[in-house]
């Protein structure tokens, strides 16, 4: 798999500052305004958000492309937006 | 229209949703809705569609709010008594989601308004007490191709349907004329559970919000009946068309909108 740097984004939402279930909620709020095939930069906290988020985006037909934990902690997760 | 963060946390619940999501939730952020009636069966149906974020809401009824009226009115309060229904109903659906547009219309309907009130809507809700508004309603609704959604209830009882123009009968394919003076007492006489407005008027909201979302099986081509004594829920298929219902069949007889005579003791739902 592609490194994160290389992949490029078409969005990016930073959940870092708000709780379940609000993370997902303004996780798909995002994705839901991309096109099929673009792609979304996700800036989460880890614990909660990272066993949900992106199992909730596979859930509803998104592709998890990449995550990476970050020197602080937090993590980014790259998804392409799926079919509707 | 993007959402704020205020909204998206409002409406978490709905937008987490797959039957929902942003798009449901924008077309019910977009969505008019009628409701005819701020008694019974309007105080859920609306309480319920401001909180979903129904944009606008239009609430039609001429009456001021009554003591008798509290037990099931649940959209009004003691501090209202007096208050027209319409006004009451405005402040607490504004006061429960201010992203909802509520227009009150302080009339009753009649075959001289009721068209202007329901064109500008996608779906109404019939909340009336009365036979002579029911068949108003349907008749205008038919006409104008409009959904809406029919309830009534009596004592422990309540029915509904849903009507969608071209796709399911109409209240008149089912119910021929309304019964004559007296044979079918109103529940001013006969009485009410207050919870029955409750269950029925939820859903009525329910069909609304359905329809707004384009999903899942309307309440088309059934009526749902529902006695609370003994707890069953009937489900009754009715005819696909009724090709001589006198409003939506083939050749229709009623082609103008009728003002049945209200009986003295109608009303008060």
């Amino acid at each position: 798999m592609a490194d994160i740097a290389e992949i490029k984004t078409d969005a990016y939402v930073d959940i870092t500052n708000i709780v379940c279930p609000v993370t997902f909620v303004k996780a798909k709020v995002a994705i839901e305004e991309l096109k099929v095939g673009e792609v979304l930069k996700v800036h989460m906290n880890g614990g909660e958000p990272l066993q949900n988020v992106p199992r909730s985006m596979k859930e509803e037909g998104h592709r998890v492309l990449k995550l990476t934990e970050n020197d602080d902690g937090t993590y980014d997760l790259i998804v392409e937006k799926g079919e509707e | 229209m993007a959402f704020t963060d205020e909204q998206i946390e409002r409406y978490s619940r709905h937008i987490i949703l797959k039957e929902v999501g942003v798009k449901g939730q924008k077309k019910l952020l977009n969505a008019k809705v009628l409701i005819i009636g701020a008694g019974g069966l309007g105080s859920p149906a609306a309480l319920y569609l401001a909180a979903a974020g129904v944009g606008t809401i239009g609430i039609a009824d001429a009456d001021e709010v009554d003591l008798s009226n509290l037990q099931r009115q649940v959209i009004h309060q003691t501090a209202d008594l007096g208050k027209a229904k319409v006004i009451s109903a405005k402040e607490t659906m504004e006061a429960i989601n201010p992203d909802v547009k509520v227009i009150p219309y302080r009339t009753f309907v009649s075959s001289e308004n009721i068209e202007d009130l329901i064109k500008d809507h996608d779906f109404v809700i019939d909340g009336t007490d009365n036979f002579p508004a029911k068949f108003l309603i349907n008749d205008a609704c038919a006409m104008a191709g409009k959904p809406f959604s029919h309830g009534g209830i009596i004592r422990f009882q309540g029915q509904l349907m849903t009507y969608v123009p071209g796709e399911s009968p109409c209240y008149r394919c089912v119910f021929k004329n309304p019964p004559p003076k007296d044979a079918v007492p109103t529940c001013k006489q006969a009485g009410v559970i207050g919870a029955m407005a409750g269950v029925i008027g939820c859903l009525q909201a329910m069909e609304a919000i359905k329809y707004i979302l384009g999903k899942g099986d309307l309440l088309t081509g059934f009526l749902l009946t529902y006695n609370a004594l003994t707890m069953e829920f009937r489900k009754i298929k009715l005819p696909k068309e009724v090709k001589n219902c006198p409003v939506c069949g083939e050749n229709p007889t009623i082609t103008e909108l009728i003002d049945y005579e209200l009986t003295e003791c109608d009303g008060a739902i």
